[in-house]
């Protein structure tokens, strides 16, 4: 329908409570500053919300091997890291952006502002981009990510993890959270991940060793699904 | 349909970008959306993000989606029968730098529709993502000088007295530009939203 009538909005379901960690966890010491006081003002989705950038191919400028950016291989211990991306209802979200960020093997920033003295390595960079395939799919080639050093307690460290970044069809589906590594004893230590309340909800923020992914000789294989948020069922009129 | 939440996969859990995302948003920092030939007025939106001690974030990253100056998303599900501008993705993404200071050059967006007879006032959606935010904060930026704002579904469901927080005020030494600060705390927090 295009003229003067009314269209259907596809809405999004709101997250389960505990799923998304509070703006203001004290665990947390930055968020102590930075949390909005006032509570959040709940707004309809319009059109506004239900719509949001997409990215093509030629906007791409990195690829989604990070042990390949440089003349020279990285030191650590090569992974690839495969999965897919989903909406709640099991639906492939196909040719959506993910972009990755993370440490080297030492736990390591290649960034001007990460003073951690820990070697950098001269061949790896840290950042991939990639849309997934129509279902959905994704696979990167990295480095296993060092545990790295923050002030934000004494003694503290950051578990292994890989930064993700992603867009699905909508603002109401941008995403960004972190990757983790199964056993990693510094997990129950960390201040972000335990700012995610719902346990099961912590759980899935970590990959899966998977020996189908890996490769002989190369890389062993993680597997990491992640969804996005699902749409209501029933459509919503919209006025044109 | 029936729906049966118990069926539904889990979410996956947002958390906070840290203090390196520059590593990995780089590579698509857009703060100049305009292209060749896009029709409208063109502007500058401008601000500082501050924290709860009224000092600058110099570690934020700002993304905006907009429509275009006829009130059109690049979204295959605006069926609106507007004109699209070539080029022109609605999306921009800008760090804040050691001031806290970000901008934009866009075009001011036109009207899109609500659920309502009204359509929307022009605005824009912002999403803000920072070291010490476990949770992305969304809001939207609307034009102080818009008189559409007054009948405006969403401004009218925040409270009168916080409204202003969300309205771009003309620069004084520039009449291309606005003026928006994102609040984090204090008397005149910023209204975020939540959908």
């Amino acid at each position: 329908m295009k003229n003067n009538g009314v269209f259907p909005l596809r809405r999004y379901r709101s997250p389960a409570p505990g799923i998304h960690p509070p703006h203001l966890y004290p665990d947390y010491a930055s968020s102590v500053k930075r949390a909005p006081r006032h509570p959040r003002v709940s707004i309809p989705q319009t059109l506004s919300e239900i719509t949001g950038p997409g990215f093509q191919p030629h906007q791409l400028k990195l690829g989604a091997d990070l042990t390949a950016q440089s003349s020279g291989k990285p030191a650590g211990q090569r992974i690839l890291l495969s999965g897919r991306v989903l909406d709640e209802d099991g639906k492939p979200v196909g040719n959506t952006l993910i972009e990755i960020w993370q440490a080297n093997a030492a736990g390591r920033y290649h960034h001007a502002v990460d003073q951690h003295n820990a070697p950098l390595d001269p061949n790896f960079f840290g950042k991939g981009q990639l849309l997934t395939d129509d279902e959905g799919r994704y696979q990167f080639k990295t480095i296993k990510p060092g545990a790295y050093p923050w002030r934000n307690h004494p003694n503290a460290w950051r578990p292994a993890h890989i930064h993700f970044s992603l867009f699905g069809p909508a603002i109401s589906t941008r995403l960004v959270t972190q990757m983790y590594f199964p056993g990693d004893p510094l997990l129950p230590y960390d201040p972000i991940f335990n700012g995610i309340r719902d346990e099961a909800a912590r759980q899935r923020l970590i990959a899966r060793f998977d020996w189908n992914t890996t490769v002989p000789e190369q890389a062993l294989g993680f597997t990491f699904d992640i969804v996005l948020r699902g749409r209501l069922e029933t459509p919503m009129e919209n006025r044109l | 349909m029936t729906t049966y939440p118990n069926a539904l996969l889990g979410l996956a859990a947002s958390q906070t970008v840290g203090p390196f995302f520059q590593i990995g948003f780089e590579a698509l920092y857009q703060n100049d959306l305009t292209v060749p030939g896009l029709k409208g007025r063109l502007v500058t939106i401008r601000g500082q993000v501050f924290d709860g001690d009224r000092l600058p974030v110099p570690d934020a990253v700002i993304e905006i989606w907009q429509a275009n100056s006829f009130g059109k998303y690049a979204h295959p599900e605006d069926q609106q029968d507007k004109p699209l501008d070539l080029g022109f993705t609605g999306f921009g993404r800008c760090p804040t730098d050691a001031e806290g200071r970000f901008g934009f050059r866009t075009v001011r967006p036109g009207p899109v529709p609500s659920s309502t007879e009204t359509p929307q006032a022009p605005h824009i959606n912002v999403s803000i993502f920072m070291r010490g935010l476990l949770d992305r904060l969304v809001t939207r930026v609307y034009f102080f000088d818009d008189d559409r704002n007054r009948t405006d579904e969403i401004l009218n469901l925040i409270d009168p007295a916080r409204r202003s927080t969300l309205l771009a005020r003309p620069a004084s030494d520039d009449s291309d530009a606005y003026v928006w600060n994102i609040v984090l705390q204090g008397d005149d927090e910023t209204v975020f939203l939540d959908f």
